[in-house]
């Protein structure tokens, strides 16, 4: 099987990118903690509600600008622990998010940020994330749950502290 | 106008030229497409980092 | 003067072939219909009467197009280019895989009737625990199994032809078949699993709940090569078709038939870059197959040196010089290689949004954003449906013993030109709403006011004009479609199929050696799969009930 030099070349080119793509994602991820959110803990997707932490959902502050933001997703709405559906989070807080669903599977997206990931019945979903930039943003679900689905929404307010 | 013998050796010296040629376009086209992906993968990299 | 019909294969096989023809594009104007209703109601314009819902239409829009389209279309264009090429298949071949057809087309109607009802708005990747009326599950059952029927024709057809010719180098376009349903048939064993294990008896209440990771993780294990089904005729079409159009050669028989073993081995074993930001598996095993993913690149990027060399060399040979001269040799006016063309080139940036979204941690940026959306529809929407506009503008008129006409390739060369315009601006505008954070899979909404959602309106008008465009596309090629199978004048269109060049050199037989090359795959996907899939269900959660919220 002949193959031409510039193919040759084309392909170790082509491969090279590939690999340099896979270190720079692979460093980011095992070794500056970057990984996709795949928590491994799981409850019972029936008692949601009386599991710590998810039988209070909200804001709760843990440290010097840490917090913890417990959410519980059900179909169609997102428990934030306030009737208004706003979260007010200082500029520079790390938030460790802390989300689970009562019922199907649900998006968890924070539009404009990293913040994005799957619910799923059972498993508790959970994502670091850190707030450099003041805005309002809003909390969506991305992943088809029903017919309220493009109704489950949520706003986080990043404020200048 | 070219004498026929002289025409066709001239012919032949641009169908050999042309071989040189061979796969330049091909290789060119591969390398701007190869360019295409790592702009657009960088450009998303950077967006996930300024996040 | 009436011309005689002549079709370009046996009369039996043509039939065979066009019966799937014709559910493809009943399929394609059912299903291109429902885009148009999903974009006018999401440009806030239209606003759906009662007892029709967005997601009951977009579940219709992805089964009919994602899986009735691209099924039969594949299985029509395999079974004719296989028969032209291999010879005629055997009555008992042909009556098998007629069994499959009838046993998709009822598996179609059944599902389709559900769908219809709202028993089944659970879009084409129908995620537990939201359940559906058990007809649309055993409906899918149905088409995936009569597929497996039509795979076995193709294999046992190849067979026939090594048997009858032993030592020699099966024809390409049979090969590339083989690889394609030997794909199709090990990638449904996942989606087989989970359907008939899971969902069938739970939606019949013979089960109470439900593991929905293993659910999922089934699905996706086939879900990916699902793609690949779509894509990788379009790569017969590329490289053993094209090349007979413009007048030039294979570029490499051997290095094509290799790109087609890579993309057998690493379609598969990587299901996991759609669940990268799932809760329950472990991150190693995602990157693993992350790593994987990144390698079923590797033959893609085979593929465009193959396809630029076929044309650089045909274009030299007509005269063309300099670096890029041979460009304006190919043959622009001819619809046959224009939509094709085009096909491959929106692959450019289709598969260069593949490779960002499959980056692992970078594909938070974009899951299940509209992104996602505008990227397969550059893939699967344009490459591959130009590339099949493409091949039915000489297949169809081929196998009615008809001829494509000047006006019909006029009409297909409008054709290509609306769908790329429709196109540009429809999934131009979901890449860019993506990257702002508009989700896929979404009625119109204004959430809560804010400002960042509030950004996404222009961007769905856009869609919608971009998919108004696309429309009107459809029905060009619908009326295309119909003049060629009924209407064009009798003749003889030519099936064109390529032969390699001189550069091309000889073809190992290790490229034949199915059981190693199936050895291989099974070895990586239990690789890829076994220590996570384990953990998956020891790690198990309570089980889900089934829930029907719309």
């Amino acid at each position: 099987m002949n193959m031409h030099k510039y193919e040759k070349v084309w392909l170790l080119f082509g491969t090279g990118t590939l690999l340099i793509f896979l270190i720079i994602v692979g460093i980011s991820a095992f070794y500056m903690g970057n990984q996709p959110p795949s928590c491994a803990v799981t409850l019972n997707p029936d008692k949601v509600d009386e599991t710590e932490p998810f039988n209070e959902p909200g804001l709760k502050q843990i440290g010097d600008d840490e917090y913890q933001l417990t959410i519980v997703a059900s179909a169609f709405n997102y428990d934030v622990g306030s009737d208004d559906k706003v979260i007010e989070i200082p500029k520079g807080a790390t938030v460790h998010f802390n989300v689970t669903t009562k019922d199907v599977i649900h998006g968890f997206e924070l539009a404009g940020t990293n913040v994005n990931m799957m619910l799923e019945p059972g498993y508790i979903s959970t994502y670091t994330n850190t707030f450099k930039n003041a805005g309002t943003y809003t909390l969506l679900c991305n992943e088809y749950c029903g017919a309220g689905h493009h109704l489950m929404a949520a706003t986080i307010e990043v404020v200048e502290s | 106008m070219a004498n026929p013998q002289t025409q066709h050796h001239i012919e032949k010296k641009e169908v050999h030229k042309e071989k040189g040629n061979d796969y330049k376009g091909t290789f060119m086209s591969v390398m701007l497409l190869g360019g295409f992906l790592i702009l657009s993968w960088v450009g998303v990299w950077i967006l996930y980092l300024i996040r | 003067m009436i011309k005689k019909s002549i079709r370009s294969i046996n009369t039996q096989d043509a039939k065979l072939a066009m019966a799937h023809m014709y559910v493809a594009f009943i399929a394609l104007f059912i299903g291109a219909s429902a885009g148009l209703i999903q974009t006018l109601e999401r440009s806030g314009k239209l606003k759906l009467p009662a007892g029709i819902g967005y997601y009951q239409i977009l579940t219709v829009h992805g089964v009919i197009l994602g899986l009735v389209l691209t099924t039969f279309f594949i299985l029509g264009f395999m079974l004719a280019s296989q028969s032209k090429t291999a010879g005629k298949y055997t009555s008992g071949e042909r009556k098998f895989a007629w069994i499959g057809f009838w046993m998709m087309t009822i598996g179609v109607v059944i599902t389709a009737t559900f769908i219809l009802l709202n028993e089944a708005s659970v879009l084409y990747t129908f995620y537990a625990p939201m359940m559906a009326h058990p007809g649309f599950y055993i409906g899918l059952t149905l088409v995936i199994v009569g597929s497996w029927f039509e795979g076995f024709v193709i294999f046992k057809r190849h067979a026939r032809w090594r048997k009858e010719n032993p030592g020699e180098r099966t024809p390409l376009l049979s090969y590339m078949s083989v690889i394609t349903m030997l794909m199709w048939q090990i990638a449904t064993l996942g989606v087989a699993a989970t359907v008939l294990i899971q969902f069938i008896p739970w939606s019949l209440g013979l089960t109470d709940s439900i593991d929905v990771l293993v659910s999922r993780t089934l699905f996706w294990y086939f879900g990916h090569p699902l793609v690949y089904f779509w894509l990788l005729p379009a790569y017969m079409a590329w490289y053993a078709i094209i090349p007979k159009i413009i007048g030039g050669k294979i570029f490499s028989d051997s290095l094509a038939r290799l790109s087609f073993i890579l993309l057998l081995l690493f379609s598969i074993p990587v299901g996991f870059h759609h669940q990268l930001t799932e809760p329950g598996i472990d991150p190693f095993w995602k990157y693993i197959q992350v790593v994987l993913t990144f390698l079923v690149v590797i033959p893609s990027l085979m593929t465009a040196f193959s396809l630029f060399a076929t044309f650089e060399a045909r274009g030299r040979e007509l005269g063309g010089k300099g670096l890029f001269g041979w460009i304006k040799k190919m043959p622009w006016k001819d619809a046959r290689f224009l939509a094709p063309f085009i096909g491959m080139l929106w692959f450019i940036p289709g598969g260069a949004g593949g490779i960002i979204n499959a980056s692992n941690q970078m594909n938070q940026v974009i899951h299940n954003t509209i992104w996602v959306t505008g990227h397969f529809h550059l893939t699967a929407a344009t490459s591959v449906m130009l590339t099949f506009f493409g091949l039915a503008y000489w297949l169809i008129p081929s196998l009615t013993g008809r001829t494509l006409t000047a006006r019909m390739n006029k009409w297909g060369i409008i054709q290509t030109i609306v769908w790329s315009l429709g196109m540009a601006i429809m999934s131009g505008a979901m890449h860019w709403q993506g990257l702002l954070g508009g989700p896929r899979r979404s009625a119109y909404s204004e959430y809560l006011g804010n400002a960042d959602t509030a950004a996404f309106g222009p961007y769905q008008l856009a869609q919608a004009v971009g998919g108004s465009i696309l429309f009107i596309g459809m029905i060009i090629m619908l009326v295309i479609f119909v003049n060629l199978a009924f209407f064009a004048p009798k003749g003889e269109q030519e099936f064109p199929v390529a032969v390699e060049g001189e550069t091309s050199g000889t073809t190992p037989a290790v490229l034949e050696n199915w059981k190693l090359w199936i050895g291989v795959t099974c070895a990586l996907i239990l690789f890829a799969y076994t220590i996570p899939f384990i953990d998956i269900i020891q790690n198990a959660p309570p089980g889900s009930p089934g829930f029907k919220l719309w």
